[in-house]
């Protein structure tokens, strides 16, 4: 098991720029998720990492071992595809076995590995089997026993769950997790999906066009995310911004929010006169009548125990996350209260958050 | 909607109708009497008399005799029935068969060594394409290659006009180099030819197996070249027995430029079977049981194939 150490690692193709500069350390043990819309540049940090993309500069550490341009072969890492990548012309057992076989261990060996692997694996009845025939689940499992058989210093998942139906996913989600709980192994894990990343990783990195946005534990990135882009893709519904225009000084507990104060979460930094965004998630709005925002109901989604509600207001439509037992008529003027302990503030030049006392704004590993 | 669309339809839309079947197989069956009818006839000719063969109007029914696939083999000279009776009775069927004609067996023809040669060069060739094919189409297909696409096309221009377009600057370079009428020289000449082809075949086949195969195999511990032999290779065989059978087909059957450049040592079949000459002309029935030794191989590579060929020829048509 290994740390995995980033530094100013950067990767460009002709005139495109995949990732830019980031640094930060993934733990021994630590189940480590990137996230990111597609093109943000995950997978092809994963792929350097891995060794099958070279960067362009900057430098990768495996336990304090510069592997930066060593051979894929070389780094004792473990890789698993979306696709799966079974050879389609070996069976389940082969499969398994063919890391160990590509490291010339005797046949007697690999056999026990491999059935050592299916059992943690509950796949034990398919090793003779062809993979084609394999259900989406089964093959991740022969997926993940490949990677496992080698005991490899880390795992590297590039969207392991991307190929599977919703259903299998949620349940490959409590298997990997509990899998990474039992073998401790060092995971870095790529996803587009942020439920994936929140319920399964002890850290998350949120990545935008080849940046590292922030990376934290998936309380603090959905609680206190360090940009708008963070506060943005993180959440479903994700947190709504409130557009104003101001300037703040520190040790202030409300801002001018147009022609109204609004509490917020103690300021941490004096800032001039700037467009600003007060960034509220779903959950920390109320309805009341004394409220200093107002609007009109647009729509109300159903979702069992709570309701998705969106109102029309003067500075844009809200969401708002309501107990569903609530009740909305649509058309209705009412006044919105936030919770103030829970706010956000974004500066809208550069998309990063402000620091108040809930949240220390932007930090990079 | 109209009403023709509203209209329920009795039969079903995926199904071909029974008429329909019917005419589609009756096309298949002419189509194949068309095809294979000049076959049979020259593996019929093969057995037929000298008389029979060029009979007018054709025979169908005939004697067979084996006296054409006889003289393809050999070499015979006409000798006075005197001289033919004072020899030794014959030792074999064959010539015995010859007898009967007035003529002795003056030794073997030179149809093995031809044979050979088209053998050697027909394989050869194809096997050096493919080879070099394989290579090539892989390192275009996996690597980011400066110029990628002026090269492919530059390859592929190479295929623009009839080889043969070439044939005399082709004969100059070969007669300097001292490669006329060598296997050497037509081995190299028929993989220049084919090597085009190769790479553009396989090309498309290696493009569609995942890279995640190789990348997975990287990963686990093999180099570059394991992960194509191990991995890659056994997943693109259809591609490969396609573009082999291809190949073999071209450099089997190429006739012109064997013409120019073989007429001894190098030569292959497809020169030497139109020249067979018998007394008084060509030898049609031997001429025949040639042609039919000739098609034998290249039938029996692909039928070993066929399971390939016809993926391969279908290939990229339905994902899988």
């Amino acid at each position: 098991m290994a740390q995995i150490r980033i530094e100013n690692l950067r990767k460009s193709f002709d005139q495109f720029t995949a990732v830019e500069g980031s640094t930060f350390t993934i733990d021994d043990g630590t189940f480590f998720a990137m996230l990111g819309p597609s093109g943000c540049g995950k997978t092809t940090t994963l792929r350097m990492i891995a060794g099958l993309e070279l960067p362009t500069e900057g430098k990768i550490l495996l336990d304090g071992e510069d592997v930066t341009f060593h051979r894929a072969a070389a780094r004792d890492i473990a890789f698993v595809f979306q696709l799966f990548a079974l050879y389609p012309h070996m069976n389940v057992g082969e499969n398994i076995g063919f890391p160990l076989k590509c490291q010339g261990m005797a046949r007697r060996e690999i056999r026990e590995r491999v059935q050592e692997t299916a059992r943690m694996l509950r796949i034990e009845h398919l090793l003779s089997s062809k993979t084609s025939k394999l259900s989406g689940g089964d093959r991740q499992r022969v997926a993940l026993g490949r990677a496992m058989v080698r005991r490899p210093k880390a795992f590297l998942m590039d969207e392991p769950l991307g190929a599977l139906d919703a259903e299998f996913r949620h349940l490959m989600c409590g298997e990997l997790r509990d899998l990474h709980d039992r073998i401790k192994a060092t995971t870095v894990y790529v996803t587009h999906d942020q439920l994936e990343a929140m319920s399964m990783a002890d850290q998350i990195a949120v990545m935008n066009k080849g940046r590292v946005e922030q990376i934290g534990t998936p309380q603090e990135v959905y609680d206190r995310p360090a940009s708008m882009f963070v506060a943005d893709f993180i959440g479903s519904p994700p947190m709504n911004f409130l557009r104003f225009e101001g300037g703040l000084r520190s040790g202030d507990r409300a801002v001018s929010f147009h022609d109204t104060r609004l509490a917020v979460p103690e300021i941490r930094e004096d800032r001039a006169n700037a467009p600003l965004a007060l960034g509220v998630r779903p959950e920390h709005i109320r309805f009341a009548d004394a409220g200093a925002v107002r609007g009109e109901v647009f729509g109300a989604e159903y979702l069992g125990t709570t309701q998705i509600v969106t109102i029309d207001t003067a500075y844009g439509r809200v969401a708002a996350r309501l107990s569903s037992s609530a009740s909305v008529r649509i058309g209705e003027n009412i006044g919105l209260e936030f919770n103030a302990e829970r706010l956000a503030l974004f500066d809208i030049g550069s998309g990063l958050a402000i620091r108040t006392a809930n949240g220390e704004g932007p930090r990079h590993g | 909607m109209t009403a023709a669309a509203t209209k329920s339809t009795a039969h079903s839309i995926v199904e071909a109708s029974p008429r329909a079947k019917a005419f589609a197989s009756g096309l298949v069956i002419l189509y194949a009497v068309i095809t294979i009818l000049p076959l049979l006839w020259i593996v019929a000719t093969a057995f037929k008399s000298q008389s029979d063969a060029i009979a007018y109007p054709p025979k169908v029914i005939f004697e067979p005799t084996l006296e054409g696939y006889v003289n393809l083999f050999t070499v015979r000279t006409r000798q006075t029935p005197d001289f033919i009776a004072k020899l030794p009775p014959p030792q074999t069927w064959y010539d015995k068969l010859v007898r009967q004609r007035d003529m002795v067996i003056a030794g073997p023809s030179k149809v093995v060594p031809r044979f050979v040669n088209s053998l050697i060069i027909g394989f050869g060739s194809t096997f050096l394409a493919v080879f070099l094919g394989t290579l090539a189409a892989y390192a275009f297909s996996r690597f980011r290659i400066p110029l990628a696409d002026d090269l492919l096309f530059f390859i592929l221009s190479t295929r623009m006009m009839p080889p043969v377009a070439v044939a005399i600057p082709i004969y100059l370079m070969y007669r300097q180099l001292n490669l006329t009428d060598t296997r050497l020289g037509m081995i190299l000449l028929y993989t220049a030819v084919n090597v085009s082809l190769a790479v553009w075949l396989l090309k498309g086949f290696i493009d569609e197996i995942p890279r995640e195969y190789e990348e997975a195999a990287l990963v686990d511990g093999y180099t570059r070249l394991q992960a194509l032999r191990k991995v890659v290779l056994p997943q693109a065989v259809t591609g490969i027995a396609a573009t082999a059978i291809f190949c073999l087909i071209f450099s089997w059957n190429e006739y012109a430029f064997a013409v120019l450049l073989t007429s001894g040592e190098a030569q292959t079949m497809p020169p030497f079977i139109p020249f067979i000459i018998g007394e008084g002309g060509q030898d049609w029935p031997a001429v025949a049981a040639a042609t039919t030794l000739f098609v034998v191989p290249i039938v029996m590579f692909t039928v070993l194939l066929r399971k390939h060929l016809l993926r391969g020829i279908t290939f990229g048509a339905v994902r899988k």
